[in-house]
């Protein structure tokens, strides 16, 4: 066994087993903690597709973040209030069809951004995924029907079959098993014919072309299964909340999923659940010293990117290989 | 809709403008120069607006407090560039973008810890606080005119220092070929630091100068920042030029845009539909003009070295 | 005579003033070797990038096998079975030799929206890959980063991995470039038994080589091509010696 899979398994075992640990010593809130820890994953996990086998630096994934959070919160509404959606239909506080509708949503607005903007490269990519999705932060903010600025409450968590979703335990169960769905599909596609021409378009786009694969189809569908990805995690997000608002779509929160890719390790298996479990960890053990822990969050990420590169995975792992 | 209300508009979205272009100028001066993506242009514009509004209070004079400004900011940029930026020159964008990043938090954070959550205001100088008539009979504030001098004024300014002067004419051989200048005998270190320290003057003037117009508070130079990189985006990557033009049709399409939509729209709506969708149209239009464009012209308009 | 696999006529491409490519014309055939031969700054790169796609001429045609390819980018040329190989060796450099030329395997069967089965335990993948390496002398090298390669390995591998593609023509720019007299006398003798699969367009300095591989060589000088013969020919012709071998008439 590599010393990738035997770290990667103990993170994932780690945050499998911190909850029960948090039960039996009755610290309840830990459950939460880790419920973020893998929701937060999930998320980065999606971007690590784009950004970490394509090298697409897409610093607008909140976009996708929030389009699923809004599926949450405007489906739950619906359903809540009666009153039919879109063409008749109505809402549903179903958590699997809230998984799919914000899947497929944010797929589609993925595909839109990504035909103007995978179009470029490198500095303009970054700035022009930041711009549109800061367009639909605008819009979220202006368009009053769904809470505009105030945002919009879950008032009764959304359900799923044969659990009761409001005992926290389930809820993490639940985050978890989409966490480790998420791992397994990213490392389905990193093996895969796919992963092969998405990973050797980052490494080296002519040899691509020249062997007759055109990067563009490549990244764009990368890109639709990243935004797609992350929009579950962003419904889970809401979930966890009982609460959505424009601030899932903030660039601040495009920024802290890349902030995850880079402390865990880019373009690693495990990189974004790393980089989850250390950042929420942060969080929680600088929030209780200081309400200035961003300022320190901020000196940490400094040092990462000017002195310990290849993050979390970097440190415990080793380089990546590649088969 | 009057005309003067028109034109009001309109200098609304001049004065947008050029204060975009000051902070879309550093930002692309310094892609340009020196290939970096600064995230952080936008806390040097907070530096900006807090230094003048401090000193102003202290002293009682505007004047004052637009020097610290610039002082602050540029000494702020110095700085940065020594301790960090220079350090992120070699590496790749991804790197840039996540040290900036943390750079935004320690500044933004750091500002909080030392003025606290609440806003500062800064008074419009005495000198320029009347209001002019305006053809239509409008009045409009000399401040805001005031503005849209200044920014025409640094537009020139840079035109003159990059076209006609040894400082100019290093930082153009800078963007085509660092080994060249290095060869040239220029410490190229110390122009990247100059370079960097012009930008950051520039992005704390443009916040001295809005902070008369807002309230002064943590975090107002994200929105600016990210509308300054449509800006350079839709002007390409580079261009001063590009930045000037961008600037003006992203302020003039942002206000009249605000202005006009709900207006077109009530014009086959119930007016609060029509406010509501005309607001929140307006508010995504100059993203909407961003994504026509680069349909077009992937590298923007003036792209200077795609 | 044979149909062309290639033909370029009368291609033209300026840099502002500079004429790169001044009304270009030549063909490859179907079993030759043609060397394009010509002085430092002749052209012959731009012209190797305009065959390929990643320039665009500003006039004149280029077909291949049997269709016009001016409006299609390098990918789409390549999928026709263009086998091309760069002057700088261009790899995926984090990929193991192996994992390269199974990317021109996979292209060739066009299965790049495939998003379950993992690459490294599909034998329709490896086996071909591994055969190609074999052929170019590179099969106990397979599983080296392409970044760790030495130069000269990694020319041989650009070659397996246009073996791998299938070409219907090989584009081969300056192959021997940078390897040891060894290499070069290997890589020749390898480059003779590689005409049976696919004609060879061969850019080259080494005279060495191109004397004992092509069957026709042409001249460029100036973005102009000055003479177009057998090797005899070429040696004996006189702009030829004037121009290219620096001789005084």
């Amino acid at each position: 066994m590599s010393r990738e899979t035997i770290v990667t398994a103990f993170l994932v075992l780690g945050l499998l087993a911190a909850p029960f640990v948090a039960q039996a010593i009755g610290e309840p809130f830990y459950i939460t903690l880790a419920t973020r820890m893998a929701i937060l994953g999930l998320a980065a996990t999606g971007l690590n597709i784009a950004l970490g086998l394509g090298g697409l630096v897409s610093f607008g994934h909140a976009a996708f973040f929030g389009i699923g959070g809004y599926a949450a919160g405007i489906l739950a509404t619906h359903a809540f209030n009666g009153e039919p959606l879109l063409f008749g239909l109505p809402g549903t506080n179903q958590m699997i069809v809230i998984w799919l509708a914000g899947a497929v949503v944010a797929g589609i607005i993925a595909a839109l951004i990504g035909l103007i903007s995978l179009r470029t490269s490198g500095v303009y990519f970054i700035m022009i995924t930041l711009a549109f999705a800061q367009m639909i932060y605008y819009f979220a903010i202006s368009w009053p029907a769904y809470g505009g600025e105030d945002g919009l409450s879950i008032y009764v968590r959304n359900g799923f079959p044969g659990l009761n979703t409001l005992a926290p335990m389930s809820f993490f169960l639940i985050s978890f098993a989409l966490l480790a769905a998420g791992l397994v599909l990213f490392a389905l596609i990193r093996d895969s014919r796919f992963g092969a021409a998405l990973q050797a378009g980052r490494q080296n786009e002519t040899r691509l072309a020249a062997v007759g694969i055109a990067p563009f189809r490549i990244r764009l569908a990368a890109f639709i299964l990243s935004a797609m990805l992350t929009a579950v995690a962003g419904a889970l997000f809401a979930d966890l909340n009982r609460f959505v608002s424009p601030s899932m779509f903030s660039w601040h929160m495009s920024g802290e999923l890349i902030v995850l890719i880079i402390l865990g390790g880019v373009g690693r298996l495990a990189g974004p659940l790393a980089g989850a479990i250390v950042y929420v960890l942060f969080e929680f053990a600088l929030g209780g010293i200081t309400e200035h822990w961003q300022l320190f969050l901020g000196l940490i990420l400094l040092a990462v990117v000017l002195f310990a590169r290849g993050g979390v995975m970097g440190m415990f792992a080793g380089r990546a290989r590649h088969g | 809709m009057s005309l003067a209300l028109f034109i009001e508009q309109i200098l609304n979205g001049l004065q947008f403008g050029v204060m975009l272009f000051l902070m879309a100028a550093g930002l692309t001066l310094i892609f340009g120069v020196m290939g970096l993506i600064n995230l952080a242009h936008g806390s040097l514009f907070m530096v900006g607006a807090f230094a003048c509004a401090t000193v102003a209070a202290a002293t009682g004079s505007f004047w004052l407090g637009l020097v610290a400004s610039l002082a602050a900011a540029a000494a702020a940029g110095a700085v940065v560039e020594i301790l960090v930026i220079r350090r992120l020159y070699e590496r790749n964008h991804l790197d840039q973008v996540l040290a900036t990043f943390a750079l935004i938090l320690i500044f933004s954070e750091g500002t909080r810890w030392v003025f606290g959550s609440f806003p500062l205001y800064l008074d419009i100088p005495a000198l320029l606080s009347g209001a002019v008539r305006l053809p239509g009979g409008a009045q409009y504030p000399v401040y805001r005119l005031a503005v849209i001098g200044v920014g025409i004024a640094v537009a020139i300014g840079l035109y003159l220092l990059i076209g006609k002067t040894r400082l100019g004419m290093r930082i153009r051989a800078g963007e085509s070929d660092r080994e060249m200048i290095a060869a040239l005998g220029i410490d190229i270190g110390t122009l990247y630091t100059l370079v960097f320290a012009l930008g950051a003057a520039l992005a704390g003037l443009a916040g001295a100068m809005v902070g008369a117009l807002q309230s002064v508070q943590v975090g107002m130079g994200e929105p600016v920042l990210i509308l300054a990189f449509v800006v350079i985006v839709i002007g390409g990557i580079g261009s001063i030029k590009g930045a000037l033009i961008g600037s003006i049709l992203v302020g003039l399409t942002e206000t009249l845009g605000r202005f006009l939509l709900p207006h077109a729209f009530a014009l086959f709506m119930p007016p609060s539909d029509a406010a509501t969708i005309g607001a929140a149209l307006a508010s995504m239009l100059i993203y909407i003009v961003m994504a026509l464009i680069l349909a077009f012209r992937p590298s923007g308009l003036f792209a200077a070295n795609a | 005579m044979a149909e062309p696999i290639l033909e370029i006529r009368d291609l033209r491409k300026s840099f502002g003033a500079l004429q790169a490519t001044d009304g270009v014309s030549l063909t490859l055939l179907p079993g030759e070797i043609h060397a394009l031969i010509g002085p430092n700054g002749a052209g012959k790169s731009t012209l190797i990038h305009q065959i390929a796609g990643s320039l665009k001429p500003d006039s004149g045609d280029i077909r291949f096998a049997g269709q016009d390819v001016k409006p299609l980018d390098m990918a789409a040329r390549a999928r026709l079975g263009m086998g091309r190989t760069f002057q700088v060796s261009s790899l995926a450099p984090e990929f193991s030799a192996l994992r390269n030329v199974m990317l021109a395997v996979q292209a060739r069967a066009g299965s790049s929206f495939r998003f379950f089965r993992p690459v490294m335990r599909d034998t329709s993948l490896t086996e071909p890959a591994r055969e190609a390496l074999a052929r170019v002398g590179l099969a106990d090298r397979a599983d080296i980063p392409a970044a760790e390669l030495s130069h000269g390995e990694r020319r041989q591998l650009e070659i397996a991995i246009a073996l791998a593609l299938g070409a219907k023509a090989f584009l081969l720019d300056e192959p021997m470039a940078g390897m040891g007299p060894e290499g070069s006398q290997a890589l020749t003798s390898f480059l003779a038994t590689l005409r049976q699969e696919a004609p060879i367009l061969l850019v080259e300095h080494d005279m060495d080589a191109v004397f004992a591989l092509a069957d026709r060589i042409s001249v460029l000088v100036y973005g102009r091509i000055i003479a177009t013969g057998t090797v005899d020919e070429i040696r004996n012709h006189p702009a030829v010696r004037e121009a290219y071998l620096g001789e005084g008439a």
